[in-house]
């Protein structure tokens, strides 16, 4: 529905509906820590973002012009074929042994631990990253560019 | 309820993350609204992270779930950077069609 | 002493680095006195040298420089050898050449390029003097390159004039043609007898059997390399052409060095001369030819260098016959004292051009004896000596050279007394009418003729002394004098017995020089008859009788040579090549130029500046890349 609706707007709330379910995928994965993270981060702030955009230039109500015919059929047979390489995967693959343990490794605490030890210098690095990300988006919607 | 896999096998999960995939794909490429595109590029993020996740619990290693917490990461600071871009964008052209921005052609 | 025989050819190279790197800042006189004192400080050595071999054993000995390169079995070092042959050699080069360059103080005195002047000497006597005291093919190859280089660059030495430059080309192509049989020889030696070492080659080449074909070959490809370098037939062309140069560098170049380079390589390579009776018919029979042609052409020529020229070429003719035959020494012999008496005479040429401002045409003169009593008196020396006139010295080589040729064969001894007959003629006729008679050129030649100055004359009066004394050496036996030439080369042929004695009675000798002397008196009587008495002095151009005009016109060998040779290769490179070149090769590189022109042509529509067409095509390359990864 993303994708064919008609009216940005619209598909935003598509979206957002799409992340709840995945987050309700990631519960079920015992992913709890992620499920709320990934409704925040993404549901809350990132759509968010979007509908501000959208808002912002107006272009709510949008008649765009439709692609060639061309482009869509030579898209549709591209993006076909990727899924079809995608599940031909699975054709000879064997079933990997589920290995069971405790539900616990979505738990908050375990997942810190992994990630203040053995991630840490992503965890530095990504900190940093949002730093430029922030610099840049202010540089960048400044009117005039002196 | 200890591990979901041992009902739904794993092969689902790849299909459906593919499925995902694949309509991300297609949006990008149908879609001329440059927004739209964008939100099918977040959808694609989400389904390689649906696929991480599955995979973190088939292991039962935590370190899958650490990779989508940075993958979220960065799809935040992308996004944020990638709009701002197009804000930018739409000031100098007032319109969002991707086909209006071929300028940097030959 | 031997020791330090790499001395003498460094210092004229030195000589060469000094003025021709300092040019024109320093003043002449300092450049004339390095040029000239290097020269006469390696004259010097020579002579110590000179006598420590004489007194020695006679053996070679070799003094190496350094291991110049070895490429595979090839091991060549840059090394002397002095011997008996090259301590003659080296005395006659730094000697004569040491007057030339004495010479070229005065003549050359007015000239602005007087500092490259002498380099360009120097360099010459350096590369002469490598020749002569290589110890190996090689080295006296890279001599016999070098002198040719330095001939080129000393005929076209005032290069303003461009047919000076088409004469010096012409000099300089003809040694090259040479060279490659030369060059061929060389090749054929090494793969023969695996080394180019002199000792080697001889020792082994001794060995060999008489007559045996690849020997044969060697000989007759090395003496290419001389019909180049001494002018023989067929390529004898270059050697008038060249008195385009300055009047010394003709005599120290062309009359006195350079042109002996060829005798020098034969009596080196006596043993394989020996060895190959044919080749050395063959050897004999062109300077027997060159000897009479280049005399018939003297006989009608005009220019006093042109005649001097032509002289020179029919020496050499004779020097080879006397090789031809077996009698090196009687070639060595000739070398000797045509150096002193051609030398002689070109600087007094030389003097006579000085004199009159330029002017080369023997119509134009007459009567300059009384102007120029030191020139006249050297001039008519150095005539009576190429003549043969007793007791100078040409008498005694000629001599030696027409016994030896009638102990060989009989046919062979007429034309060549009929050459020396057609020698004395054109000598005498050169000198009667430029220094007898009337003066025959403008007023203003006349106001300007003048005796040359001392460092002119010094060298002529010294060149005349050895020309009067320089028969000595060489006595023949009925004079009941030792023959101090032969003796002194004996062991130079050590691996062979060669020819000293002409194989003649004592009955021929004095036969011969009775007749000699008498045809001489007569044509001294007729000459001057016809010449002074008479005073039938050539007409111009156009009165020549038909025989004359042939003669005049040299046989119009060179035009001859120009349409057989050079329009053709002209045509060849002008027309078709330059189609070729057209049409071929520049399609060839412009079709890469225009390819690489059409390749981004099309390459760059891609760059459609469409971002959906972008996306398209990176998914699709991410599905192409995945197909790889599975399928393959």
């Amino acid at each position: 529905m993303v994708v064919v609706s008609k009216k940005p707007v619209h598909s935003v709330l598509y979206l957002i509906f799409c992340f709840f379910t995945i987050a309700g995928h990631y519960l079920l994965l015992n992913a709890q820590f992620l499920a709320a993270v990934h409704i925040i981060v993404y549901a809350g702030a990132i759509m968010v973002l979007f509908l501000f955009t959208i808002m912002f230039l107006n272009m709510n109500a949008e008649v765009e012009p439709h692609k060639p015919i061309l482009l869509k059929v030579s898209a549709v047979i591209a993006a076909g074929l990727l899924l079809a390489v995608f599940t031909g995967v699975l054709k000879g693959a064997e079933q990997i042994p589920v290995i069971s343990g405790d539900g616990q490794i979505g738990m908050v605490k375990n997942l810190g631990l992994v990630l203040y030890t053995k991630y840490m210098m992503p965890f530095e690095v990504a900190a940093i990253l949002f730093l430029s990300a922030m610099v840049g988006v202010v540089m960048l919607g400044k009117k005039d560019l002196r | 309820m200890n591990n979901l896999l041992n009902t739904i096998p794993v092969n689902d999960y790849i299909l459906l993350s593919a499925i995902l995939f694949t309509i991300g794909v297609l949006g990008v490429l149908f879609r001329r609204n440059a927004i739209i595109i964008f939100m099918c590029i977040e959808l694609m993020l989400n389904a390689v992270n649906l696929l991480l996740v599955a995979f973190s619990t088939l292991h039962n290693q935590p370190d899958g779930q650490i990779f989508v917490f940075f993958i979220m990461a960065v799809a935040a600071a992308e996004v944020a950077v990638g709009l701002a871009i197009l804000v930018m964008v739409y000031r100098n052209f007032t319109s969002v069609d991707i086909n209006v921005f071929n300028k940097l052609k030959w | 002493m031997t020791q330090l025989t790499w001395l003498i050819p460094l210092l004229p190279l030195i000589g060469f680095l000094i003025n021709g790197l300092m040019n024109k800042r320093m003043p002449k006189q300092l450049v004339g006195i390095v040029a000239a004192g290097s020269v006469f400080i390696s004259f010097v050595l020579s002579v110590i040298i000179f006598f420590e071999v004489k007194n020695g054993d006679g053996q070679a000995i070799t003094i190496t420089c350094y291991e110049w390169f070895s490429a595979g079995n090839l091991h060549i070092d840059f090394s002397f050898l002095v011997d008996r042959l090259s301590a003659i050699f080296l005395l006659v080069i730094t000697g004569v050449g040491f007057l030339i360059h004495l010479y070229s103080i005065g003549y050359m005195h007015d000239d602005e390029d007087y500092a490259r002047y002498f380099a360009y000497l120097n360099l010459f006597v350096f590369f002469m003097l490598l020749l002569v005291l290589g110890s190996n093919y090689l080295v006296m190859f890279a001599g016999w390159e070098g002198v040719g280089l330095c001939s080129y660059l000393l005929i076209g030495f005032w290069f303003k004039n461009n047919s000076y430059n088409s004469a010096a080309k012409k000099a300089f192509i003809m040694n090259r043609i040479g060279d490659l049989g030369f060059l061929l020889g060389l090749f054929l030696i090494f793969q023969s007898f695996g080394s180019l070492d002199y000792s080697t080659v001889f020792s082994v080449a001794s060995t060999w059997q008489t007559g045996d074909p690849t020997i044969m070959a060697i000989t007759i490809l090395l003496f290419i390399g001389a019909m180049g370098k001494s002018a023989q037939i067929p390529l004898y062309t270059w050697l008038p052409d060249a008195m385009a140069g300055p009047t010394p560098v003709s005599a120290l170049i062309h009359a006195a060095t350079m042109v002996t380079a060829g005798i020098y390589m034969i009596i080196r390579s006596n043993v394989l001369y020996m060895l190959s009776p044919v080749s050395s018919e063959f050897v004999a029979i062109i300077g027997l030819c060159t000897a009479l042609f280049a005399a018939t052409i003297g006989l009608a020529q005009t220019d006093i260098k042109k005649v001097l020229a032509y002289s020179t070429v029919s020496q050499l003719g004779y020097m080879f016959v006397a090789l031809g035959v077996g009698a090196y020494t009687a070639g060595l012999f000739h070398v000797v004292t045509h150096a002193f008496f051609k030398a002689l005479l070109f600087l007094c040429a030389g003097s006579v051009i000085h004199a009159m401002g330029g002017e080369q045409d023997i119509r134009k003169m007459g009567g300059l004896k009384k102007h120029l009593p030191i020139t006249h008196f050297t001039f008519l020396i150095g005539t009576l000596a190429i003549s043969g006139v007793p007791p100078f010295a040409g008498f005694f080589s000629k001599d030696e050279i027409l016994a030896h040729t009638w102990a060989h064969s009989m046919p062979m001894f007429i034309i060549l007394s009929i050459t020396s007959v057609l020698t004395a003629v054109y000598m005498f006729r050169i000198y009667w009418l430029t220094f007898h008679g009337n003066f025959r050129g403008s007023a203003h030649q006349l106001g300007h003729l003048h005796e040359s100055p001392p460092s002119m004359t010094i060298p002529l009066i010294c060149l005349a002394v050895l020309s009067t004394l320089g028969g000595f050496i060489g006595m023949p036996s009925v004079f009941h004098a030792p023959h101090l030439l032969n003796g002194f080369m004996i062991p130079v042929y050590s691996h062979f017995e060669v020819i000293q004695e002409p194989a003649v009675t004592h009955r021929f000798e004095y036969a011969l020089i009775g007749v000699s002397i008498i045809t001489l008196i007569i044509i001294f009587i007729a000459t001057r008859n016809y010449y002074v008495s008479k005073g039938k002095v050539p007409g111009e151009d156009a009165s020549f009788g038909p025989l004359t005009t042939v003669l005049y016109n040299k046989y119009w060998v060179d035009e001859l040579y120009d349409n057989l040779i050079t329009k053709p290769l002209q045509w060849v490179s002008k027309n078709i090549l330059r189609n070729i070149e057209i049409h071929l090769i520049d399609r060839a590189v412009n079709l890469f130029g225009g390819s690489v022109n059409f390749a981004s042509n099309t390459l760059r529509l891609a760059q459609t500046g469409n971002m959906g067409f972008y996306v398209f095509v990176m998914v699709a390359g991410v599905l192409a890349l995945l197909i790889f990864k599975l399928i393959i």
